[in-house]
């Protein structure tokens, strides 16, 4: 039936994962109205990319078994094709689409010379290496300041029908105007719809099953007569493309593009939290991982400077629970995932029906 | 009948989801050499390994000189008195010959008399005596290996494949090298598919297949059965002249 | 076989030939000239001298405080397989416990006596090595141990922990920077003719040197150096050998770390103030030197290490903007030229 052409097939397997995942759906698609003001919908439209980003990162490493670091370059560089296009030439969908391409064609040409030279290199090599690769663009995207803005990144105009001070219709929805933040809202929301389902339909396709046996062995991916190096290139390619277009996105939305919103290493640490608590491999684990890793970022910050402020009379805990430290709750989390939950908790949802059947 | 040394029983062993051994039942009997043959693929290797402890057995027992050491890890196996020459050679090459053999000295140097003994085996290693091991030839490292393993006196030594790739002249020498060692305390238990290199060094033979024990007994009894050798190694010894 | 005396002579000659043929020695000289060729070829470029010389000696100490904290790591990697993604912590906070030694003993540092200042220095460094000894200790009990042999859980779980120690460091010294003054009789210049070289850089320098000295004896001339090289070559060998190497692991990735703490505290020194993240900003550059230098090689990672430093800071004065990627490019150099780094272990 239709739900199973749109999901791939690869549906949910767990009734509490498929009521957890049409909720945030449903959250998702009607978030301009559920709740007004500028910050539910900026965590909203958050939620959305970094579903798409975490899930195109667990395509190489959940799926093809990659471990690169290099993923906050292509989410970079797609924002800043975006954004510096937008800002050098008069804002327009012309700008956007050469920005674009611009981007996705950097990242194609990357992610190639990276996955080959994948090939050289033993796997430990290669991790560290993209590691350095990124830090070194990350460097040079604000060491160049006339060109990127430098570490203050730059802001820009977008395409009129996005503008904030864009109506669509006069009248007000459930109390939300429709400007043009609810149009860029929509925008981000169904591009990213498209791009997971799209996700899905790879992994499950014989294409992403090849990938999955490279994977597990790739020895005997190799005795099957599957030239591993292409498939874990085109791997390699494909996540790089869609963290490309996830950042564009994120710069439609912020308006803005800068080294720290999107090529520091707190985003690579962010998607490697997100994957790992939700579930590698499995592409749903991104949905609920990023929802709940956005949700806490945002709100949770604010309930750990409350209770900062109550226990003001003992230092030590106050300093613990200060709002700042909030990485630091997070490293233990990131820590006891790895522990306790290596399936994630996709994993781990999908594991109790198992036992109970 | 002479002292049973070491016994497998029953002995299977698993790598990830291959079943290697399925029940290996092997005696090695105290002094003398017992050789261990079979094709490839047969489990020899598997079997050494397990006997160290470098791979677990999934079920059965094996005991060495009195002790239950199938649970045992590799360092005290060792300590108990086995010697493992790998087929590799597990050569440190980084490491001198003298550094080399200076690590199979638990006690910190090597004992003078013992040394000129295994000069005497193997004199070509005075030469080389502070090369870094990885300039070797395949023979003299080979010889290396071997010395290593016996430069302190070993209740057992392991031996894969010692003449695998090398040259008839290196294997004339080892074969004199095993001679002599058969006459001291140590027993040997030899993994060999070049039937001619052995037939007169062992004493007793076991036949390994498809992860089990086929034949065990008498070495002479074997050499003196061309049917016998036929059906089991599938070649005749003059194939091998 | 035939045994008349003729084929028995010839048996016993081809013997002799086959078995007496010396092997050729080989030194790998190559990468030993990279550092001379590389500091010739600057002395035209940079044009003078006297800046040379300061560069080139900037270059040393940087190296050599890089090769300090570097080389634990590049060990621990060569012997256990383990991927220490937090080794930066290491260094972080052996450079917040060095101000636990030197805020307080501002007479003996502000002092104008070298004794006085170098035991304020022995101190801090003693300080630092045994909080980071220990920390190492259980890092390796509690984070690591449960991890062996598994990759990529092992790059997630020690980036966490890198992550938590440093948040740990702002709970404890606050999240400002802090000033770390450099002891009086360190500071300032010795002058060589035109030259005028920094008296700390040749402290470290020094310093440096003493470590790789010391390191290269123990790796050579002890019992334990001879284990753990035959182990990060062939770890399973040893153990076929008699020896627990689990037991030297712990040891060595003590070492490592208070190695990375004594680097701490140089580089804090260096820096002059400290932030949390001064470990993790020197990872990135750690990583670049130890897969420069070959992991689980000691030489390779000192001639790495003097290597990437002495580009980025010729490059730093003849071409700043490249400087900043330098790092980088060397790497990519040098593994284009031999793949698994100056001195490959030759593995199992």
């Amino acid at each position: 039936m239709m739900l199973n052409k749109l999901l791939s097939g690869d549906f949910p397997r767990s009734r509490i994962l498929a009521g957890l995942l049409l909720a945030i759906f449903l959250g998702l698609a009607l978030a301009p109205f559920i709740a007004s003001g500028a910050r539910p919908l900026n965590v909203a439209a958050t939620i959305c990319v970094f579903i798409v980003l975490v899930a195109s990162y667990d395509l190489l490493l959940g799926y093809t078994g990659i471990v690169s670091f290099a993923h906050t370059m292509f989410y970079g560089i797609g924002a800043y094709g975006v954004g510096l296009a937008l800002n050098g030439m008069t804002p327009g969908w012309g700008a956007v689409s050469i920005g674009l391409a611009c981007a996705l064609t950097l990242s194609l040409l990357l992610a190639l010379v990276i996955g080959l030279f994948s090939l050289r290199v033993k796997a430990i090599f290669f991790a560290m290496i993209t590691l350095a690769v990124a830090s070194a663009f990350a460097v040079l995207a604000s060491q160049l300041s006339e060109f990127t803005g430098g570490e203050d990144g730059r802001s820009f105009k977008v395409p009129e029908i996005l503008q904030p001070g864009f109506r669509l219709i006069d009248a007000e929805i459930f109390g939300r105007a429709v400007d043009g933040k609810v149009i860029t809202y929509y925008l981000v929301f169904f591009s990213a719809l498209a791009l997971f389902l799209g996700m899905l339909r790879i992994v499950n396709s014989p294409f992403g099953r090849v990938l999955q046996s490279i994977r597990e062995n790739d020895f005997r991916a190799e005795a099957l007569g599957y030239r591993t190096v292409i498939y874990r290139t085109l791997g390699n390619c494909l996540a790089a493309l869609v963290a490309t277009l996830a950042g564009a996105l994120m710069a439609l939305w912020l308006r803005y593009v800068g080294p720290k919103t999107f090529l520091s290493f707190e985003v690579m640490t962010d998607i490697l939290l997100i994957v790992v608590i939700g579930g590698m491999g499995t592409l749903y684990g991104a949905v609920i991982g990023a929802t709940l890793f956005i949700l806490a970022q945002n709100y949770l910050q604010t309930l750990m400077g409350q209770a900062s402020e109550m226990l003001s009379d003992v230092p030590f805990l106050a300093q613990l629970l200060h709002p700042d430290r909030w990485l630091l709750w997070l490293g233990v989390l990131f820590i006891l995932s790895v522990y306790f939950f290596p399936i994630g908790i996709v994993g781990k949802l999908r594991a109790g029906v198992r036992r109970k059947s | 009948m002479s002292e049973i040394l070491l016994r497998l029983s029953a002995v299977h062993t698993h790598i990830g989801q291959y079943h290697i051994l399925q029940g290996v039942d092997l005696i090695v009997p105290k002094g003398g050499l017992t050789v261990l043959l079979g094709r490839n693929g047969a489990g020899k290797t598997t079997t050494l390994r397990t006997i160290m402890g470098l791979w677990h057995a999934s079920q059965g027992t094996l005991s060495f000189a009195g002790n239950d050491i199938t649970r045992w890890p590799t360092p005290d196996i060792a300590s108990a008195g086995v010697a493992y020459v790998p087929e590799n050679m597990g050569i440190f090459s980084d490491l001198t010959v003298r550094e080399n053999l200076l690590l199979a000295a638990r006690a910190g140097e090597l004992d003078a008399a013992r040394l000129d003994w295994i000069f005497g085996l193997f004199p070509a290693l005075r030469k080389f005596w502070n090369q870094p091991a990885g300039t070797l030839s395949g023979g003299q490292k080979q010889m290396v290996a071997i010395a290593r393993a016996i430069a302190e006196p070993r209740k057992l030594l392991l031996v894969d494949e010692p003449t695998k790739g090398l040259a008839p002249a290196i294997v004339h020498s080892l074969i004199t090298a095993f001679r002599e060692l058969k006459t001291t305390d140590t027993s040997i238990l030899l993994v060999e598919q070049n039937f001619n290199f052995v037939k007169s060094l062992g004493d007793t033979v076991a036949v390994m297949d498809d992860g089990r024990i086929v034949h065990a007994g008498a070495m002479d009894q074997l050499a003196d059965d061309t049917a016998l050798q036929q059906r089991l190694l599938g070649l005749s010894l003059t194939a091998h002249e | 076989m035939t045994t008349t005396a003729e084929n028995r002579a010839e048996v016993s000659a081809a013997l002799a030939d086959s078995a007496m043929a010396l092997p050729r020695l080989r030194i790998d000289y190559q990468p030993l000239l990279i550092i001379p060729l590389l500091a010739l070829l600057a002395m035209p470029l940079v044009g003078s001298f006297p800046t040379w010389v300061t560069l080139t000696v900037a270059g040393l100490a940087m190296g050599m405080m890089i090769f300090i904290m570097a080389s634990g790591l590049t060990l621990i990697f060569g012997l256990m397989d383990v991927l220490n993604f937090g080794h930066g912590a290491f260094v972080s906070v052996g450079a917040f416990t060095a101000t636990l030694v030197l805020l307080p003993m501002k007479n003996w540092v502000q002092a104008d006596s070298v004794l006085l200042n170098l035991s304020a220095l022995g101190l801090a460094v003693l300080l630092a090595m045994l909080v980071t000894g220990v920390l190492g200790w259980a890092f390796e009990r509690i984070i690591i141990r449960p991890v062996y042999g598994l990759h990529l859980k092992q790059i997630l779980i020690t980036m966490g922990g890198m992550i938590v120690a440093e948040q740990m460091i702002n709970v404890i010294w606050g999240a400002e920077q802090i000033p770390l003054p450099l002891p009086e009789t360190f500071r300032g210049v010795f002058v060589f003719g035109d030259s005028a070289v920094e008296k700390y850089r040749l402290i470290a320098v020094g310093i440096g040197l003493a470590v790789f000295i010391a390191m290269f004896l123990v790796l050579n001339r002890t019992k334990i150096g001879l284990l753990i090289r035959a182990g990060v070559e062939n770890r399973e060998m040893v153990e076929a050998l008699g020896y627990r190497i689990r037991r030297l692991f712990v040891g060595v990735f003590v070492a490592g770390s208070a190695l990375a703490g004594l680097g701490g505290v140089l580089w804090g020194l260096y820096k002059e103030t400290l932030t949390a993240a001064i470990g993790g900003e020197i990872t990135v550059l750690v990583f670049i030197v130890i897969i420069i230098g070959g992991l689980g090689s000691v030489g390779g990672c000192f001639i790495g290490a003097i290597l990437v430093a002495l580009v980025a800071n010729y490059a730093g004065f003849l071409a700043p903007k490249v400087a900043l990627v330098s790092d980088i490019l060397v790497m990519v150099a040098v593994l284009l030229w031999r793949p698994q780094g100056l001195y490959a272990v030759a593995k199992r």
